[in-house]
């Protein structure tokens, strides 16, 4: 019975050591305040628009010109 | 036997479960309004600390990539400008990863009041900020007299008026 209480000790206590999560503090946000870290920077927003916009044959919205024809 | 038993099992998961709250609550527990702020001289801050015994602090936390950080400063310049005479002291603490993010910064930002470099992150991980920008107002007695999480332009500059000039008085 004491084996089964240290067991389940163990086991409580490795489900609140040995997590694979880390919380990431205000202060350590740096890299992720990174310009090139968001995801409509101004080079890879304009790419993905253009994608997107030849893809589903619509434009507009995000200030880009042009048609649906995938040719511009 | 049973009931002894099950009588143990309860006892041990609430001995566990109260270590395990206790452990996290001394881990997270963040600086309180009325809580002595932690001796900025043993926290192995970069830079000089000035003597802040018996006056009006404003501990503001800051770094080159936090946008209210870059809003927060004109204004502090300005509290400083009008405050230092009667005895207010306003230290800035970088938490950059590299200074010269912070020398970039303070050179687009200029600011007469103390600049000090929290590089180990030993002080910013006792008073635990949950968000950037933070500031800390201590009274003269050197305890918490006001926390002002974030920076919000007007609404925190007119709050730093008033919490300033009542410690001030």
């Amino acid at each position: 019975m004491k084996t089964r209480h240290l067991l389940l000790l163990a086991l409580m206590a490795a489900s609140g050591l040995l997590t694979g999560c880390v919380n990431v503090q205000p202060w350590e946000r740096g890299n992720l305040a990174d310009p090139t870290m968001s995801a409509s920077n101004p080079l890879g927003g304009m790419m993905s628009e253009h994608m997107w916009f030849s893809r589903e044959a619509a434009s507009g919205g995000q200030g880009v010109g042009g048609g649906g024809c995938g040719c511009n | 036997m049973n009931t002894s038993y099950n009588k143990t099992k309860i006892k041990l998961i609430a001995t566990a479960s109260a270590l395990f709250l206790g452990a996290f609550l001394a881990v997270a527990a963040p600086l309180k309004v009325g809580d002595a702020f932690p001796d900025l001289t043993q926290s192995g801050l970069e830079g000089t600390v000035p003597d802040i015994h018996g006056r009006v602090v404003l501990v503001d936390f800051f770094a080159s990539w936090c946008h209210p950080c870059q809003e927060s400063f004109p204004v502090m310049q300005e509290l400083y400008q009008k405050y230092a005479d009667k005895g207010l002291v306003i230290i800035a603490i970088n938490l950059d990863k590299n200074k010269a993010d912070m020398d970039d910064f303070l050179k687009s930002h200029p600011a007469t009041f103390v600049i000090l470099r929290d590089a180990s992150n030993k002080l910013v991980s006792q008073v635990k900020i949950p968000t950037m920008p933070s500031s800390f107002l201590l009274d003269r007695d050197g305890k918490v007299h006001a926390f002002h999480r974030g920076f919000k332009g007007d609404e925190t500059r007119k709050q730093y008026t008033e919490e300033i000039e009542a410690l001030l008085k």
